[in-house]
């Protein structure tokens, strides 16, 4: 499931080669719908949480926070200036 | 739940992992390469390598500022600690760390950011020239060195208690990987690292802290639990003082409660605090990455507010660890339990053992992920600083200079592969040490008290003398040094026992003593002394600086909560009301 880095790549010519909140939302996401499918489909292991379903819980949640990043980058997006960092504050 | 048995091997793993789990690891490190690959694209020149270019917005080097610091000290130290002494720990936090930090970005972020200094040595340079430069550098260089050693000796642990492999197999590795991440992609890719780093320790550790608290039946039921262990084992702290911050004797090591309070509000939170967040570079350097004097004076201002609650995720997990998990119980109530990563159970492996109490497999993976996201962000900091500070501060200043740009760039990297292979040596000295945070407050109080001592005297006073700053930064770390020998513990067994103060508090008074010390001298040797020319001073020292360099003009037109000083006040605010809170 590498959505992460691929999604990055793609805005590229966009929000520079690396727009964080891309990286951050991606693999919260990616790492929410693990969690959910071994929520839904594995063994919940009730014992050691004390009853919760823990994986489907904090899989549903990274799920929310991972898509927020992706959306707030997709609405609000970073330009940089074509050739990279232009730095007047080089000796 | 069956408890292991007493007669656990060193081969065997500490924690249960599985396919998920380590789809879920592999995950990480695909996404950690990745960021490392794509950088290094972008490097183009050794300001973007060792600065980030300066374009970094404010949100994410305030988070990579307070990430670079959540490796070693922050979630195996400060649990550990939270399981020992219970929630004095806080202190660390509430009394160290946020008013310091809050100090870094309102007063003394201008005049590092507005001076264009590349490193904290090179404002040292501007300041008072060679000799106290050349110390400042070359004493960061080595603390760096050994911090980075300490990194990856928790790293490789956390790697030998999940696969099982050998330490030194482990260290390598793990060394491997860090190594690949910094040289690709230099200081932008290990900020984006520490900030990824950041949000996976959170979705690691909050369901965690989520799950043991209802295990425990909530706050009222932990309370009742360190009450019973603390009244069937009177040697631990009394549960009183587990319970409450103040006055934190335990964790001072002080008897006294006035000694005490007066040990951590100056000790721990005047000198050392102030002395670590705003001289350290690591630190340092994550402001000075953004894109303008007003995000670089709130980068630590923004850090200051997730930082105000990282004692929830990894304190109260410590504490829990303590009554819920038999084996960090058992170590509490005095005995020698076989185990953990080293042999025997220390207060260190709480959250270990924690995670594999309480998570199943899957959020099992996401805590390792991030515990060893955590490690290598923490190293990687260090490194990446030492690199900087190496080739621009000592190399080019002092070993060949005038070369073109490349030149530099590729001695950082050089820097780099050396700095990672003696980390890996100085990772065997750290095995000598039982309890990793009062190692690290002993070389906090060497290097980074009498620092803040110079920095500060130099800022605010123009008649402070090159001479006193060399003078004061070498006698201030050696007095911190004769403390230490002279206290019970805090070498170790190689301290003499002359002063009756051992824990955190020798720490603090080593510290203590390197800031008196280290002021007294400055003043005398600069009235002896001839000052710089204050027109050299410009930039450096308050008075000689014009008012409009040390803000930023834009920033009036900002509304307040993008604004560094409300938002100063406001996580001030915020720290008073929980230091009365608990």
């Amino acid at each position: 499931m590498p959505t992460a880095p691929a999604r990055a790549t793609q805005r590229r010519h966009r929000a520079g080669a690396l727009d964080i909140r891309n990286i951050i939302g991606g693999l919260l996401a990616a790492y929410g719908v693990i969690l959910t499918l071994m929520g839904l489909l594995g063994d919940p292991e009730t014992d050691k949480t004390g009853g919760v379903n823990a994986n489907l819980w904090a899989g549903l949640a990274m799920l929310v926070v991972g898509l927020v990043f992706v959306a707030w980058a997709v609405l609000r997006p970073t330009y940089v200036p074509d050739g990279g960092a232009e730095d007047p504050s080089a000796d | 739940m069956a408890s292991w048995a007493p007669t656990v091997l060193a081969s065997d793993t500490l924690i249960d992992a599985n396919a998920v789990d380590y789809l879920i690891v592999g995950l990480y490190f695909a996404v950690v390469l990745g960021i490392g690959l794509m950088a290094r694209r972008q490097v183009s020149d050794s300001v973007d390598f060792f600065l980030s270019g300066r374009s970094l917005p404010a949100w994410v080097t305030g988070l990579a500022f307070i990430a670079a610091n959540l490796g070693a000290v922050e979630i195996m130290g400060m649990s550990a600690s939270g399981a020992e002494f219970g929630l004095p720990t806080v202190h660390y936090f509430w009394v160290g760390a946020i008013p310091a930090m809050l100090f870094l970005g309102v007063v003394m972020m201008p005049f590092y950011y507005g001076s264009k200094v590349r490193s904290v040595p090179e404002f040292m340079y501007r300041r008072f020239g060679t000799g106290a430069h050349l110390v400042n550098s070359i004493s960061f260089a080595v603390a760096q060195l050994l911090i980075a050693g300490i990194n990856l000796y928790l790293l490789g642990t956390i790697i030998q208690a999940l696969l099982g492999w050998p330490l030194l197999v482990a260290l390598l590795v793990a060394a491997v990987v860090v190594l690949s991440y910094i040289t690709l992609g230099g200081l932008s890719a290990a900020i984006y690292n520490e900030v990824l780093q950041f949000f996976v320790i959170v979705a690691a550790l909050l369901p965690l802290t989520l799950i043991g608290l209802d295990r425990v039946g909530g706050w009222g039921g932990l309370t009742d639990k360190i009450t019973e262990a603390a009244g069937d084992n009177p040697e631990t702290a009394p549960a009183a003082q587990q319970l409450n911050s103040w006055p934190g004797n335990a964790l001072s090591g002080f008897d006294s409660d006035l000694l005490s309070v007066v040990g951590i509000v100056f000790g721990l939170g005047f000198v050392l605090s102030f002395g670590y967040w705003t001289t350290n570079f690591v630190e340092v350097q994550r402001a000075m990455a953004t894109d303008s004097i007003s995000s670089a004076r709130k980068t630590p201002i923004i850090g200051a507010f997730p930082k105000m609650f990282v004692p929830f995720i990894t304190i109260l997990p410590g504490m829990i660890a303590a009554v819920l998990v038999s084996e960090i119980a058992d170590t509490k109530a005095g005995e020698q339990v076989a185990g953990g990563t080293g042999g025997t159970v220390t207060y260190n492996d709480s959250l270990l053992y924690l995670m594999r109490d309480l998570l199943p497999n899957g959020l099992l993976g996401v805590a390792i992920a991030g515990l060893l996201a955590a490690f290598m962000a923490g190293m990687a900091a260090n490194i990446s600083a030492f690199n900087t500070v190496f080739s621009y501060d000592l190399w080019q200043r002092y070993a060949v200079k005038d070369r073109d740009d490349d030149y530099y760039l590729k001695i950082g990297r050089l820097a780099t592969v050396g700095a990672t292979v003696i980390a890996v040596g100085t990772a065997y000295l750290a095995t000598n040490f039982s309890n990793i945070m009062d190692y690290l407050q002993t070389l906090f109080g060497f290097f980074n008290a009498p620092l803040f001592a110079t920095f500060i005297l130099g800022m605010f006073w123009k008649r402070m003398t090159a001479t006193a700053g060399w003078v004061g930064l070498v006698s201030g770390t050696l007095s911190a040094v004769a403390v230490a020998f002279l206290s019970e513990d805090a070498f170790g067994s190689l301290s003499l026992g002359v002063i009756p103060v051992g824990g955190q508090g020798a720490a603090f008074l080593a510290a203590g003593a390197a800031f008196v010390v280290d002021i007294v001298l400055s003043v005398v040797v600069s009235l002896v002394t001839r000052p710089k020319p204050v027109e050299e001073l410009k930039g450096l020292v308050y008075s000689e600086t014009p008012r409009e360099d040390l803000v930023d003009a834009d920033e009036a037109s900002y509304p307040w909560y993008r604004r560094t000083l409300p938002l100063a006040g406001v996580a001030l605010a915020m720290v008073v009301v929980l230091n009365v809170l608990f």
